[in-house]
């Protein structure tokens, strides 16, 4: 009691002791993000500087970005640029990663909207489609990747059959070997298991419109489809661009879908399955710290270009 | 994670246990090694003499088929030094690479050094050191359905020639008559190891060279070779079919063990699973040597060894376990049940063999003269070489780019790679 008088008195104000309250509460877990993100992204960084390899990883010495870009003079008077950011391969997986991911949260967007909004009607069931809807988000992506692996399969995969059963094709199709095909059976996959994620975030947009406007808009006669442009989309969009968001992210360091299903594919590679065989595969590990850093820049500028460009209001001022 | 759990509820058993009567000091071994076919059952039909002599037990740890995933798995689990792995079946192409990580086997082998093939013995070791001692070798073959080819009265194919024409018109006699699915020749096409094997052996029989040679040059880019992998190419989408791009071992045999297949390359292990009771072409085929491409038959080299963690904490069991699975019974047993070929010379000329594997004791040619990847001349940078060459022969097959086109550019990037030596 008379601690907290005399604190009034001279000690630090309310506001400030209840900051460092709040300070220790959150340290345990300021210190386990440093470990588990801080600390594994600067060694990465630092690792992108260094001459490192698997086998002899702490007797790396400083090369500075010479894993990135070194100019070299040959002895003829050739000047030669090497490093990641002008290898072809690097930019190959750069432009896969790209197109995969704004062709996959595309579809799975506007699939999951179309998901979202007949789950949000009121029907008979509707818990058990909600559950049944969410499956295959709950499958592991190595076991789905392996399943449709063998139902993309060109000689025994039932997609073959069935397309081949109801004369849409008239050849086996080597999905997954294919070149023109790799990046398809990717994307259908990865739109078969990530819509429903989408349409859970949606669907939580979508229950917070309240009722009323819905009801006044009806006493009012307006069409449904102006009903949607006018009212959902605008009310839901904060919601789906969080949505768009996470799903970007994830999309962007896509590796375990690609690396099980069209494994080394130049294809599919993307910029995660690149910096993965670097480092273990060629045991080239600074090479592919390197690689690793660059995705995490190019993560970093994707995310701060969409969050400005669309105005996405992260923080949740605008609502209080 | 999985392991070391099992490992140590193995552990609280194994106390139990050694309160009780077991014989002193019996160590609980974990086993790592690809699992293709039957592998699995077998490996502990063929330590089980072992365990019951030594009263030490071993865990079959399977990985995935795929060696170049193995490698990469075995890779980071030695350079972290784990104490949870105590022998690797390792490749014979990874003696150079992972050297540094085992135990140095030539004084605890020294007796069975000399019975086993010196080829094999010196593919293993580096500089000075058995790095692994051999289980079994590997040399690959043409299968061929021989009531096929009897049934259209042809040869068994001595050239790559004649292994697409006879092929073309076995398969397209066969579909007239009803076989949608049948095609002529499977093998392995997808990007990875075994289409580096698949893509030496067209060379070297062509006489196109071994990629590096032992001397270290770079020898790839010729015209026997481009030749080479355009007949490779052509065979996409007539003989074979286009998801061979996709196709490992496991695949290609799917195809011919469903009797889809007229021709398929492949590994001894296919040989006694395509002869099994589930098999549509059991008791209906043959094993032949490779085609020639004008230059011999050549077969890349394969085989696994076994290694012993220089991070295990039981290397005496481990290198006891080793010797077993190296020498004459465990080799048998991997034989007879396996049908891998032996590595102990003796055993060409064993009786059960000669009758229960009949083609083993014919390998021994074709093994003699097996083409090595060139994994002693690249030394550390060989995975890098060989994903340059196996995609480069890939794109060359899925149509981008020509054979010359791509081999040029394997050339550039392969000595970028050199750099100043292998």
């Amino acid at each position: 009691m008379t601690d907290l008088t005399l604190g009034r008195a001279a000690g630090p104000s309310l506001k400030q002791r209840r900051q460092r309250a709040a300070f220790w509460f959150l340290a345990p877990m300021l210190i386990a993000l440093f470990c588990v993100a801080a600390w594994p992204l600067l060694r990465t960084i630092w690792f992108s500087m260094t001459d490192a390899s698997l086998s002899s990883m702490y007797e790396a010495e400083w090369i500075g970005f010479d894993n990135y870009l070194s100019v070299r003079t040959l002895s003829s008077g050739r000047v030669v640029f090497r490093g990641t950011l002008v290898d072809p391969h690097w930019w190959n997986a750069v432009w896969n990663t790209v197109r995969f991911a704004l062709i996959s949260v595309g579809f799975e967007t506007a699939f999951g909207l179309i998901v979202a909004l007949v789950m949000n009607a009121e029907f008979k069931g509707r818990g058990l489609v909600r559950a049944a809807i969410l499956i295959p988000w709950a499958i592991p992506t190595i076991v789905s990747a392996k399943m449709w692996g063998w139902m993309l399969n060109d000689q025994f995969g039932i997609i073959n059959d069935i397309l081949l059963g109801v004369g849409l094709i008239d050849q086996k199709i080597a999905w997954t070997a294919s070149v023109d095909t790799a990046m398809t059976a990717v994307l259908i996959v990865d739109i078969w298991k990530t819509t429903p994620f989408m349409a859970l975030l949606i669907l939580a947009g979508l229950q917070m419109v309240p009722r009323d406007i819905y009801e006044a808009a009806r006493l009012d006669g307006v069409h449904p489809v102006k009903v949607f442009f006018r009212i959902t989309l605008p009310l839901i969009k904060p919601a789906l661009m969080v949505a768009v968001i996470f799903r970007m992210l994830d999309a962007l360091r896509i590796f375990d879908l690609v690396y099980v299903l069209t494994p080394n594919s130049a294809a599919t590679k993307t910029m995660s399955v690149i910096s993965r065989e670097n480092m273990i595969d060629f045991d080239k590990f600074a090479y592919g710290a390197a690689q690793s850093t660059l995705l995490f820049a190019i993560i970093a500028v994707f995310v701060s270009l969409y969050i400005w460009l669309g105005r996405v209001d992260l923080s949740g001022d605008s609502q209080r | 994670m999985k392991i070391r759990m099992v490992k140590s509820g193995l552990s609280i058993c194994a106390l139990c246990v050694a309160a009780g009567m077991s014989p002193a000091g019996a160590e609980e071994l974990f086993y790592v090694s690809g699992a293709v076919g039957n592998a699995l059952e077998n490996f502990r039909e063929t330590v089980k003499p072992w365990e019951e002599a030594t009263g030490h037990t071993v865990t079959l740890v399977p990985m995935p088929a795929s060696s170049s995933d193995q490698f990469a798995q075995y890779r980071l689990w030695l350079a972290a030094g784990t104490t949870d792995v105590d022998l690797y079946q390792t490749d014979v192409i990874w003696a150079p690479q992972l050297a540094d990580h085992f135990v140095d086997l030539s004084d605890a082998a020294k007796d069975l050094i000399p019975q086993h093939f010196p080829s094999v013995i010196e593919s293993q070791t580096v500089d000075g050191k058995l790095v692994a001692l051999p289980l079994f070798t590997d040399a690959p073959a043409l299968y061929y359905r021989a009531d096929l080819l009897e049934k259209y009265g042809k040869e068994v194919p001595a050239t790559w020639e004649e292994l697409t024409l006879t092929a073309q018109e076995i398969q397209d006699a066969e579909r007239a008559e009803g076989a949608a699915d049948l095609w002529g020749y499977v093998w392995q096409g997808n990007a990875y190891e075994g289409l580096t094997c698949n893509a030496l052996e067209w060379i070297k029989s062509a006489g196109g060279g071994q990629i590096v040679e032992a001397d270290g040059t770079i020898s790839v880019n010729n015209d026997a070779a481009a030749q080479a992998l355009e007949m490779a190419a052509g065979w996409i989408g007539t003989i074979s079919p286009e998801g061979v791009l996709a196709y490992q071992e496991e695949e290609a045999r799917g195809v011919w063990q469903t009797g889809n297949a007229v021709f398929m390359r492949n590994w001894p292990y296919a040989f006694n699973l395509s002869n099994g009771d589930d098999s549509a072409v059991k008791g209906k085929f043959d094993v032949a040597p490779l085609p020639s491409g004008g230059d011999g038959s050549a077969a890349t080299l394969g085989g696994w060894n076994v290694a012993v963690s220089k991070y295990s904490t039981k290397q005496e069991a481990a290198i006891s376990l080793a010797l077993y699975l190296s020498g004459p019974e465990g080799q048998k047993s991997t034989t007879l049940k396996n049908s891998n070929l032996p590595t102990i010379t003796a055993l060409y000329d064993d009786p059960d063999i000669a009758e229960q594997v009949p083609f083993v004791p014919r390998w021994k040619e074709v093994f003699e003269q097996a083409v090595p990847r060139p994994s002693a001349a690249t030394k550390g940078k060989y995975n890098e070489v060989s994903a340059k060459f196996w995609s480069a022969v890939h794109e060359t097959l899925s149509g981008t780019g020509s054979a010359a086109e791509n081999l040029e550019l394997l050339e550039l990037d392969l000595s970028d790679i050199q750099g100043s030596g292998w």
